[in-house]
């Protein structure tokens, strides 16, 4: 018989599952198991008892449901037509579309949330324009209709990328087959476009519902007492930090089983309906003209530059004299000035940080994405099955559950810098390993085989051929990663200290202090920070096309 | 330089399934050998295994007298040639054909002398600087062959190197490649599924079914006295003929003889399967009956597919032909007409009822 050494991929993907058992899997079965555990300890559950006994417990609940499928009907509604518009008719500036709706997109909500209150808030500005001059009480944007209205237009960017994406692989002759068949117009659109891009729609709605129900900083600074179930488990667990987070566990575990499901449907119907559509040939873009043509390009800019209101109003408040939450006549720089002498420390903690967190993630993501697509077996099938789980964990979850594991001995991390990079890697990693096992799909294995057979060891033909050509599908996915890790506020305002502050946590506290010069001017550099990676990333990929 | 490749007892499982159950075989050095058989009777497998892909999970593989089974591939001095060309797509032409010296020490000269050469071997010395991309499959195939003989390796082993491409191109390049193994003089070990391939390249074929080398033989061997009925009816078209052997003859079901073929040792009485290819009979005053029920005319022959009286085709098998020479003034048949055959009893093999052993005197040499 002939002995066979283990080799490196098979120490790595035990070194890995041992991480992702410490890291992920051990830290979620003792929130589960402390949702159970009463104030001494024992068994019971008087926790979730509780919750469905109290109006205010399980009103969250319902709350965050109502606002997640108002939201995904709403994004669905906007997303898939103008999808359908961008794809099939000739757009103007088609580019800079695209990379505004990616902007609105990848800013952070609570920012929307913020600018929504300077305009339309109380004492917003549309708000007392309408009052003062033309004497009309408009409703303001506070509780349920603030929190969609911010979601939604943070949140359709997902359904309008996914479903172009599906739009553009959708083989043209499809449709023409159906023209030849006498179907035209809208039943063209509802029996043959629609139950296509079905799956994918779909898929894109579960992640824009998941974010909906997730979303921390919005209804936190919008919803006005409009409890949702992450501020409710926010509140409890900050309430009884010190004492026993048993019940905010409770709340965090019902949170995850619901997730959990929505995910494994959405899974399964995928699974069973999805088609493997992969044309050559793109849908050719009709022009469309006279006043339908203005009336499709005012549509169309108009929601997205709606969408865009809140980075405006941010980056022009920023350059306003203000005194804490009056902005006062005049432009100045002052708010940057005060910005960089109190939270200068912030922009750093941000780059050093998610520096870290993106290095980790695309060592992790290529390693896994190697190890699910080329070895497989059942170590690294339960390393790729746990890697989809932050998919389903709510930041503030996440955050709850790092905090609970690992600020005991013998870790101590909490209010550590390691905390907040374990936490943003673990959020953020499957963007870069989806993208990462995406492309390795698409490279034969017979590659790194030519490259073994010409006397090169493996290892070295691993690095030297099969990384060199999944670096731009790497980079697809890090950028996604990168971007979101910079805005990430959920997990981390649970996590961090005043050593390990980041931008945008930073920016919260500012608006909860009523610092709102220094908010506008922090969220004008996490928006600038962000656009620039992104355009970096544009130049270096040579396209402008993310692919989630 | 160039070794022979010496397999004993070879066995591979994938999970509980045995797909090579204990093969032996002897590849002589410098030779063009040839693993053909069906697609998933494991042929690539053991390709794989000889170049250390596939691990080995019983018997020998030597190279010359050195052991190989816990030798790594990248340490076995192979140059392989893929099916789907596996050139480096971010790497010109140039590029691929050098990339084997990264891992070895040879002077900058040398590999300047040595690429050169090669490029104008397998004539892509034109495309040296072009991205893969640019190149058609047959280019490409052309680009694979040199990078993998580059390197002066012991063995070159191609895996269906031409099922990718076109008709004509395959001509052209199996013709590249017999050359280029000729001219280097190197110990290969090919991989096809086309018999017609298999049959045109190599020195020597083993035919495998299953993970069981079936047949080992010159081409000529093959094709004239195959092993068993799975070679004869695999290897080119072979009519199957159930009779019985009488004294100086061979009867069938409805009662018509034909001499006994030259060489067949039978024993009167012995129940055996006869095997004809189309072209082996002739239309005669007297032999075997048939119908003919279809015609096809194919260029330098008509083919016809006939039909004979109850039992005397071996059932289970494909319609029984008859290939005509084209010669535009033979008499054609027309279907429904009835016509008498008479084998030529010098090419004809006879096997046993079972098909699974050849009766002719010398015929069926195993590996």
């Amino acid at each position: 018989m002939v002995k066979r050494r283990p080799d490196v991929w098979q120490i790595l993907s035990l070194v890995i599952l041992a991480a992702f058992c410490l890291f992920l899997l051990w830290p979620l079965l003792c929130l589960f198991l402390s949702g159970f555990q009463g104030e001494e300890g024992q068994w019971t559950l008087e926790n979730f008892v509780k919750f469905f006994s109290k109006r205010y417990y399980y009103q969250a609940l319902w709350n965050s449901l109502s606002v997640a499928v108002c939201v995904t009907a709403l994004t669905l509604l906007i997303g898939i037509p103008l999808a359908y518009c961008t794809t099939f008719f000739r757009v103007r500036g088609r580019g800079v579309l695209d990379l505004l709706i990616i902007i609105a997109m990848m800013s952070p909500p609570f920012i929307g949330a913020y600018s929504w209150i300077l305009l339309c808030g109380r004492s917003g500005w549309v708000t007392t324009f309408f009052a003062e001059h033309l004497g009309i009480d408009i409703p303001t944007v506070y509780g349920f209709r603030g929190i969609v209205l911010v979601l939604t237009l943070k949140l359709y960017p997902f359904i309008y990328i996914y479903v172009s994406g599906a739009l553009k692989r959708m083989d043209p002759s499809l449709m023409e087959a159906a023209e030849s068949l006498g179907i035209h117009g809208i039943r063209k659109i509802t029996s043959n476009v629609l139950p296509l891009i079905a799956p994918t729609a779909l898929s894109a709605a579960l992640l824009v519902f998941m974010n909906a129900l997730a979303d921390f900083g919005t209804p936190q600074l919008i919803g006005e007492g409009y409890v949702t179930m992450p501020t409710l488990i926010y509140t409890e667990f900050v309430n009884e930090m010190g004492g026993n987070a048993s019940f905010a566990a409770a709340l965090a575990a019902l949170m995850v089983a619901i997730t959990a499901v929505l995910f494994l449907l959405q899974k399964f119907y995928v699974d069973r309906r999805g088609y493997n559509m992969n044309s050559m040939r793109a849908p050719a873009a009709q022009p469309v003209a006279g006043w339908r043509g203005s009336v499709l390009h005012i549509l169309l800019y108009g929601v997205v530059l709606f969408s865009l209101i809140p980075q405006v109003t941010v980056i022009y408040t920023s350059f306003l004299n203000a005194n804490r939450m009056v902005f006062l006549k005049g432009y100045s720089l002052n708010s940057y000035v005060l910005a960089f002498q109190t939270l200068g420390g912030a922009i750093w903690n941000t780059v050093r940080m998610g520096s870290a967190a993106i290095f980790i993630i695309v060592i992790l993501g290529v390693a896994i994405a190697y190890l699910s697509v080329r070895r497989r077996n059942i170590i690294t099938g339960i390393i790729d099955t746990a890697s989809m789980f932050p998919y389903i964990i709510p930041g503030s979850v996440l955050g709850i559950t790092l905090l609970l594991t690992f600020n005991k001995r013998p870790w101590l991390w909490g209010g550590t810098a390691i905390i907040m990079v374990l936490s943003l890697v673990i959020r953020r990693l499957p963007y870069t390993l989806r993208s990462s096992s995406a492309i390795l799909h698409q490279i034969p294995a017979s590659l790194e085989e030519a490259s073994v057979s010409l006397g090169v060891s493996p290892l070295k033909s691993f690095f030297r051929i099969t990384t060199v050509l999944m670096l731009p599908g790497v980079f697809s996915g890090a950028i996604l990663s990168w971007v979101t890790v910079i805005n990430e506020l959920s997990s981390s305002v649970i996590l961090y200290s005043t050593k390990t502050r980041t931008l945008s946590v930073a920016v919260y506290s500012e608006v909860v202090r009523g610092s709102y010069g220094t908010a506008a001017a922090l969220s004008t550099i996490l928006t600038v920070l962000t656009l620039v990676s992104l355009l970096i990333a544009f130049r270096v990929s040579g396209n402008d096309e993310l692919h989630l | 330089m160039s070794v022979s490749i010496t397999m004993n007892n070879l066995v591979k499982r994938y999970g509980g399934q045995t797909v090579i159950p204990g093969l032996s075989l002897t590849i002589r050095n410098e030779e063009f050998f040839t693993l053909l058989g069906p697609s998933g009777c494991g042929k690539t497998t053991l390709l794989r295994m000889i170049a250390g892909f596939n691990g080995v999970d019983g018997g020998e593989l030597y190279f010359d007298e050195r052991p190989m089974m816990n030798i790594p591939a990248h340490r076995r001095n192979i140059g392989m040639v893929f099916q789907n060309y596996a050139i480096f797509p971010n790497m010109s032409v140039r590029k691929n054909v050098e990339y084997g010296f990264r891992a070895r020490k040879v002077s900058k000269e040398e590999v300047r002398r040595r690429v050169d050469e090669i490029l104008d071997v397998v004539r892509i010395r034109e495309y040296q600087d072009r991205m893969p991309a640019q190149l058609s499959g047959g280019q490409l195939q052309r680009v694979a062959l040199a990078r993998a003989i580059v390197i002066h390796p012991s063995v070159l082993l191609m895996d269906e190197p031409l099922s990718n491409l076109d008709a004509k191109l395959r001509l052209d390049l199996r013709g590249a490649i017999r050359d280029v193994q000729k001219q280097v003089g190197i110990t290969t070990c090919y991989v096809t599924h086309d018999q017609e391939e298999a049959l045109a390249i190599s020195d020597r074929i083993a035919v495998m079914n299953q993970g069981v080398i079936q047949q080992v033989g010159t081409p000529m061997e093959i094709y004239a006295r195959p092993a068993n009925g799975f070679v004869a009816t695999f290897i080119g078209r072979s009519g199957l003929f159930r009779a019985t052997a009488r004294e100086d003859c061979l009867e069938f079901a409805d009662g018509s003889r034909i001499p006994r073929p030259v060489g067949a040792a039978v024993a009167p009485g012995q129940q055996v399967a006869l095997s004809i290819r189309p072209e082996e009979l002739s239309p005669a005053a007297s032999g075997l009956r048939a119908v003919v029920r279809s015609r096809t005319f194919l260029g330098k022959s008509l083919n016809y597919v006939l039909e004979f009286a109850d039992g005397v085709a071996l059932p289970g098998y494909p319609p029984i032909e008859y290939a005509q020479d084209f010669t535009g003034s033979c008499r054609m048949y027309e279907p429904g007409e009835v016509l008498f055959l008479q084998p030529d009893l010098g090419r004809v093999n006879v096997f046993t009822e079972d098909l699974s052993r050849s009766l002719m005197e010398g015929g069926g040499s195993h590996g």
